[in-house]
């Protein structure tokens, strides 16, 4: 007993203060790529070729990189002679139309917050069933781990379930394998309606590097209606946090 | 690199080999041959076909010697049906279901001839064990048992936690499991079929997807075997940060492994540290190069990024803070009666029947085998800087946890040397392309053991075949053994135990 009391001391608090304060990660960490069209030399399109799932479209003088296909390699940025593409350590990238997914010269949109009903059923209870539809394992950790002392999400009232009926939505991950349509459907219609699907992940937005393979679907909105899209390969811990609270109106950012 | 006249030919760890040095001997001869090896300690390390358009198709096989470091290479030529390996050598079973599955030919007298993972079959030959298109569990031919008081527990494909998917079927009597038969297969992307004619555009980035939290170990072993497929040599600075990465990763998941059986067995304070200390490998590994997981590090020639001195020291400063927080939690967890009560003589797997599946990694090794391919096969920095093995003997959880729990001090003290002692020069040489007609393959001591790699080159330099063999693949037979005779309630736990993966196998 003293001995866990004296462990228990030694290893004292260790929950993130996110998002009252910004969280600390490496200079190194790829993050959300800004991209700037107007330094790109004539005729060059050294990103695009380096790509190797085809993110980036070259235009003219214009640059857009689609975070759904992006793999997060940063072969973009080493090919760019011009410094026209850059990874930042911005972990913040979910939004809530597939759309919305590109940097270019524009803003970037975060994902806006649900309308005032669904924050009224999922504000401050939100419970999740994960479904892994061909994810390789890094995905589902890197969501997972959000239940560690660490990220603690459920001081957020939310959580992960292990039934789908217990469930208000879906986090799923993988690029849809053909062996997992059937049960990722199947879970899905387990849900009781209202109920939102969250998808984690270049393979389960596009496919990521699968894009193209006869055995899978090729993203999760294929199958279902996606109301979360997280990017990234794997996404960051705090990507997907960030993402889930901002979709519920917890970062104190949605309108009244 | 020996091979004329019909001998074995005998090749060494990430150096290549013309493809024609594979002479194909008779199919009965190499079943005589895997018969004989394995009966003298020598492990099946792979098994696979090459595509071919029409009959015969050509099987090619890799043995590892027990204390020789090398590989043998054996070749035959199989038509529409051959006399199946798998009854005088255990160790082919689950190869030779893939490759019947995969190209359509029947290993005739196979005890347990059923889908691996449901793919379509690639051709050339007829058969199809698994209906076309449906779902890999619908109509499986499970094993079932008949009598009273007998009865079927079925679990998955989606479970419990937030892990991937697979489906068990037990056969119980009351509470006890007789038998465990586990069909997977529903995290299949098609891997070795998008890398055929490769390499191509995004296969680095498929290879460190194939299983998510090996993806160090996996693109170790594809840039091992395209570099001794160019005949390209990565630099000692390059070399020793892979080898960084790796053991980080090693460290990581051991570390979130020793939680979660904490976790299992309801011993939450081991779990919530060490939940939290696994992030700060992760986040080791990110410092290193930008991503948890380690991808878009690895690459053929080297790594992509290099360490600047600094980062060094300030990884060294984070490691001896860790060090005694994953000490004093660990050490909770082993001296904790409630806790030895649960994993002690649970889940055991003899050291004979690991022998005979060709168990690798944690789970050979907490079963008494000494196999480890940084010792046995080493390959980049591990050719110089070793790392002792580490073993236990009981087979069962409480064996398993503390092979993790031995191999992350180590990999402590290997990476604390690697920080101290870093070569000086670049981290990496250009790319060249695989030259053709060839063949090379890998061996990589990932986590959770052996990650074998092997490519054979065309006329054209492209890939002919490139097979993947995650240890998961072996180690999974190993679960369904271990639980036999257990209480149902105990599965999680020995599934924790081993923790596979399941992409790693579905490929």
């Amino acid at each position: 007993m003293l001995r866990l009391l004296r462990a228990r001391l030694r290893q004292g608090h260790r929950t993130l203060a996110f998002p009252a304060a910004e969280p600390s990660l490496p200079a190194a960490f790829r993050g959300r790529p800004e991209v700037d069209g107007s330094r790109c030399v004539d005729g060059c399109d050294a990103c695009a070729r380096a790509c190797p799932t085809e993110a980036i479209e070259v235009q003219g003088g214009s640059l857009r990189l689609d975070l759904g296909r992006c793999v997060f390699c940063g072969e973009c940025e080493t090919s760019c002679p011009a410094g026209a593409v850059r990874f930042t350590p911005d972990y913040r990238m979910a939004v809530r139309r597939r759309e919305d997914l590109v940097v270019g010269d524009g803003e970037y949109r975060l994902a806006a917050a649900l309308d005032r009903t669904a924050r009224g059923l999922f504000g401050r209870s939100f419970r999740l069933r994960q479904v892994s539809a061909g994810g390789s394992g890094a995905e589902e950790a890197d969501a997972n781990v959000l239940t560690t002392v660490v990220f603690d999400l459920a001081r957020f009232g939310v959580d992960f379930v292990a039934s789908p009926r217990h469930a208000d939505g879906l986090l799923v991950t993988g690029p849809v394998s053909a062996s997992m349509r059937g049960p990722l459907l199947r879970t899905w219609e387990a849900v009781p309606a209202p109920r939102l699907v969250i998808a984690v992940g270049a393979s389960a937005i596009s496919g990521g590097p699968w894009r193209g393979s006869r055995e899978v679907e090729g993203g999760v909105d294929r199958v279902l209606p996606v109301d979360l899209y997280v990017p990234g390969f794997p996404p960051h811990p705090l990507t997907i946090l960030d993402g889930i609270l901002r979709l519920l109106g917890r970062l104190g950012e949605e309108p009244r | 690199m020996t091979g004329t006249g019909g001998a074995p030919l005998r090749a060494w760890n990430a150096t290549a080999f013309g493809a024609d040095e594979i002479t194909p001997m008779p199919v009965e001869a190499l079943g005589a041959a895997l018969a004989r090896r394995v009966s003298e300690a020598w492990r099946l390390v792979a098994l696979f076909g090459i595509p071919r358009e029409r009959l015969p198709l050509p099987l090619v096989a890799l043995l590892s010697h027990p204390d020789g470091g090398w590989l043998e290479v054996l070749g035959t030529e199989v038509g529409q049906a051959y006399p199946s390996f798998t009854p005088s050598c255990p160790q082919a079973a689950r190869f030779e279901r893939e490759v019947c599955e995969q190209f359509g030919v029947r290993p005739a007298g196979h005890p347990w001839l059923k889908p691996v993972r449901g793919e379509a079959s690639w051709g050339p030959g007829p058969v199809e064990p698994h209906p076309r298109g449906a779902e890999i569990g619908v109509g499986y031919p499970f094993f079932s048992m008949e009598g009273s008081g007998v009865h079927e527990v079925a679990v998955g494909p989606v479970h419990a936690g937030v892990i991937e998917p697979g489906h068990f079927r037990f056969q119980c009597h009351g509470e006890v499991v007789h038998h465990l038969e586990i069909v997977l297969g529903y995290q299949h992307r098609g891997v070795e079929r998008a890398l055929l004619g490769g390499p191509h555009r995004a296969t680095v980035q498929q290879i460190e997807e194939l299983s998510g939290d090996a993806t160090v170990a996996h693109a170790t072993a594809y840039c091992e075997v395209r570099e001794a497929l160019a005949a390209q040599v990565v630099p000692p600075r390059g070399q020793a940060l892979r080898a960084l990465a790796l053991e980080l990763e090693r460290m990581a998941c051991h570390t979130g492994d020793l939680g979660a059986l904490a976790g299992d067995v309801g011993f939450l304070p081991t779990a919530a540290y060490c939940g939290r200390l696994r992030g700060v490998f992760l986040d080791l590994t990110a410092e290193l190069c930008g991503n948890r997981f380690g991808r878009g590090f690895v690459r053929p020639g080297g790594v992509t990024r290099d360490l600047a001195d600094g980062d060094a020291r300030r990884m060294l400063e984070t490691l001896r803070t860790a060090e005694p927080e994953l000490r004093s939690a660990v050490e909770l967890f082993f001296s904790s009666g409630s806790v030895l009560a649960r994993v002690e003589q649970v889940g055991v797997v003899s050291r004979e029947d690991a022998l005979a599946l060709g168990l690798v990694g944690v789970a050979a090794r907490a079963c008494g085998l000494s196999v480890d391919a940084r010792q046995d096969h080493p390959s980049g920095l591990y050719r110089v800087s070793h790392i002792p093995v580490a073993t236990s003997s009981g087979g069962d959880v409480h064996a398993r946890a503390v092979v993790r729990w031995l191999e992350v001090q180590r990999s402590l003290d290997f990476v604390r040397r690697v920080l101290r002692e870093l070569p000086s020069g670049p981290v990496r040489t250009p790319e060249k392309p695989p030259r053709p007609d060839a063949a090379a393959f890998s061996l990589v001591e990932g986590w959770r053991g052996e990650v074998v790699h092997v490519a054979v080159t065309g006329r054209s330099g492209s890939f002919e075949r490139y097979k993947v063999v995650d240890p998961s693949f072996r180690n999974w037979p190993g679960l369904e053994l271990a639980v036999r005779g257990q209480q149902v309630s105990d599965f999680p736990l020995c599934n924790k135990s081993f923790n596979l993966s399941y992409s790693g196998h579905d490929l």
